[in-house]
């Protein structure tokens, strides 16, 4: 009964992703510090920041996969705790997207898709074949289906990735860096797919460098360093008047030249 | 500025660079010193095989049921001709042989399917190999039940028992181990330090040791009036001490693994059972191959010293056989006969690896 509760209630809620005073250390390092964010339902947020600054780590504590030793994280009405179940009940509402794809390499494309849906959501084969197809016309990659992931450029990797996620009819979506490891012409064709999926409403949170994707989609920009939250505004400020001297020094380091 | 209008068409190479008289040039007479060494090497191999094979076939005796038979200076194979039973079968009764043969014969058909690829059912017919076949193989060569006469396992013996003791060994071992290995990787302070522990401990003891042990200390253990059968207890210190090494062989393929194939299958919601054996075992196996038929063969060959403990497996029934009154003087024989059996088993799984090998990594790669 209490599982019905939660889940009924979770559907409804209007803050997808909440973090109250979330402390990390890896060992003595102090990795995340005193972080508070709420993300609402449907809103896309990008966090930006130097390399170690803990955006990652961030995003990763949301779905468990970084533990996190102070604070509370609630995600789509849950509330994060230690117990297995819990966990994976969480993961299968939150999709993720990483930066060196980890597709799985001894399975095609389709079975990539298929796998989590039969194993996870006890889907028939059909069903989830059916699916899977639909999300990888989606992301316009259906014609290689029947390839294994090594057959497949770095571009296309990633969108079978993202494909591989919505098929679990994810709530949120979670984006690692998705384009740090691509090839120059192939950043694009990634970063079309994410801005479609933003355009239906999905709510995401998206570590990225790609500042062109935070103008167009963005309705929030996270700026973190050593940990922090330092900076947080809707892009157009965020952009044009930043407040703090360390996001002006970033800004002008990317979007120097 | 350069503008190429022309596509270059493909040219063949050079024929000096391909074809046989070009292979023998670069590989053995590229130069005096090499020239040197390819005639010196072709001379010891004059020298070793020439004596060999006249000894082996030329001069050899074949026929015949006596060691009056062995007339000539070459090798003497009646003494094996004579003997070809008891190193099949060991004492197993005579009249009873037909049940080691309907087992030799399904366990070739099994085997035969598992490796030929275009046979269909290949999941079945390895869970029949696994599940079935065993509990079939010990009523059928122990007895006792549907009419069948006992045979007490001190009666096993030769090759027989050889292949009793290896295929237990190697089916026991390859699960436990994996089991082993995971808890050795988990992040569970007893599971994780019992499966150190065991690891170590039958690791650091040589297989003798334990088979001593298992057949001078375990009844010491056991309440009295229950005996464990000398064969059972053989089986158990092989499997104990094989699973040891398969668990490091696991562990060392499952580490070649990246994390991140278990990050993403976590983030799907996978538990801990899906991710290991739907994505990080798979994927290890293919690394492992070779580190498990190296197992399998070390613990085929290691099988011979379970004559230590008066098990007579196809080497210990050699020797027997070696000081009987009438066949006195032909030890050569019976070990280059003992060593040809096992080299073409253990042969033979190495090619097959070799083969499994390079079908598993088409299409497969990073």
């Amino acid at each position: 009964m209490r599982e019905q509760a939660s889940i009924s209630q979770a559907s409804t809620t209007a803050t997808m992703v909440e973090m109250r005073g979330v402390n990390k250390w890896y060992g003595d390092f102090h990795v995340l510090r005193d972080i508070d964010l709420t993300v609402a339902r449907g809103e896309r947020i990008v966090i930006c920041g130097p390399s170690g600054s803990g955006k990652s780590t961030l995003i990763r504590c949301i779905n468990h996969l970084e533990e996190h030793q102070q604070g509370e994280i609630v995600v789509a009405g849950m509330p994060l705790t230690q117990d297995v179940k819990r966990i994976e009940q969480i993961r299968r509402r939150v999709g993720m997207v990483f930066q060196h794809f980890n597709l799985f390499p001894h399975l095609t494309v389709l079975e990539n898709c298929c796998l989590a849906q039969m194993w996870v959501q006890k889907k028939p084969r059909r069903e989830a074949e059916e699916r899977a197809m639909q999300y990888l016309e989606r992301v316009r990659i259906a014609e290689q289906a029947r390839k294994y992931p090594g057959q497949l450029s770095g571009g296309q990797q990633q969108r079978v990735a993202i494909a591989r996620s919505l098929c679990m009819h994810p709530e949120v979506m979670l984006f690692d860096e998705p384009t740090s490891a691509l090839d120059p012409e192939m950043i694009k064709e990634v970063l079309d797919v994410m801005v479609e999926l933003a355009e239906e409403g999905m709510t995401m949170l998206c570590v990225t460098h790609e500042m062109g994707f935070a103008k167009t989609v963005a309705d929030r920009v996270i700026f973190m360093d050593q940990g922090q939250i330092i900076e947080e505004n809707a892009p157009e400020p965020f952009f044009h008047n930043p407040q703090s001297e360390r996001t002006q020094l970033f800004l002008s380091q990317i979007l120097g030249h | 500025m350069i503008h190429n209008h022309k596509t270059i068409e493909a040219r063949p190479a050079p024929s000096s660079t391909i074809g046989p008289i070009a292979w023998l040039r670069t590989n053995l007479f590229s130069g005096p010193i090499n020239t040197l060494f390819t005639l010196l090497a072709l001379y010891l191999l004059y020298l070793l095989l020439v004596p060999a094979i006249q000894w082996a076939l030329i001069n050899a005796d074949w026929i015949g049921t006596s060691r009056e038979d062995c007339s000539r200076e070459g090798a003497c194979w009646v003494f094996v001709n004579a003997r070809i039973g008891q190193f099949i079968y060991g004492l197993y009764p005579r009249d009873e042989l037909w049940r080691v043969n309907v087992i030799f014969a399904v366990f070739a058909i099994l085997v035969a399917w598992l490796a030929i690829p275009r046979l269909p059912l290949k999941r079945w017919v390895a869970a029949v190999t696994l599940i079935v076949f065993p509990i079939f193989v010990y009523f059928l060569l122990y007895g006792g039940y549907f009419g069948l006469r006992v045979v007490e396992t001190h009666r096993w013996g030769g090759l027989m028992l050889t292949l009793v003791l290896a295929v237990v060994g190697m089916v026991a071992a390859l699960p436990i181990g994996t089991l082993l290995a995971l808890g050795r990787r988990s992040h569970m302070p007893i599971v994780k330090s019992f499966s150190v522990v065991f690891i170590e401990f039958w690791r650091g003891v040589p297989l003798i040791t334990v088979l001593f042990m298992a057949s001078v200390m375990l009844p010491l253990f056991m309440p009295t009036g229950v005996s464990v059968d000398r064969l059972v207890r053989a089986l158990i210190g092989i499997t104990l001490f094989q699973s040891a090494y398969m668990a490091e062989v696991v562990r060392g393929g499952l580490q070649a693994i990246p994390r991140g194939q278990e990050e993403a299958a976590a983030a799907l919601g996978m538990g801990y059972w899906k991710r290991m054996g739907l994505i990080v075992l798979p994927q290890a196996l293919k690394m492992m191959i070779p580190g498990i038929v190296n197992t399998f063969i070390s613990l085929f060959k290691d099988t011979t010293l379970v004559m230590i403990i008066g098990l007579f497996d196809l080497l210990g029934i050699v020797q027997a056989a070696l000081s009987d009154s009438r066949w006195l003087g032909f030890a050569l024989e019976g070990y280059v006969f003992a060593g040809l059996m096992f080299w073409i088993f253990c042969f033979s799984m190495s090619r097959y690896s070799q083969y499994l090998e390079r079908k598993l990594h088409t299409g497969h790669k990073r």
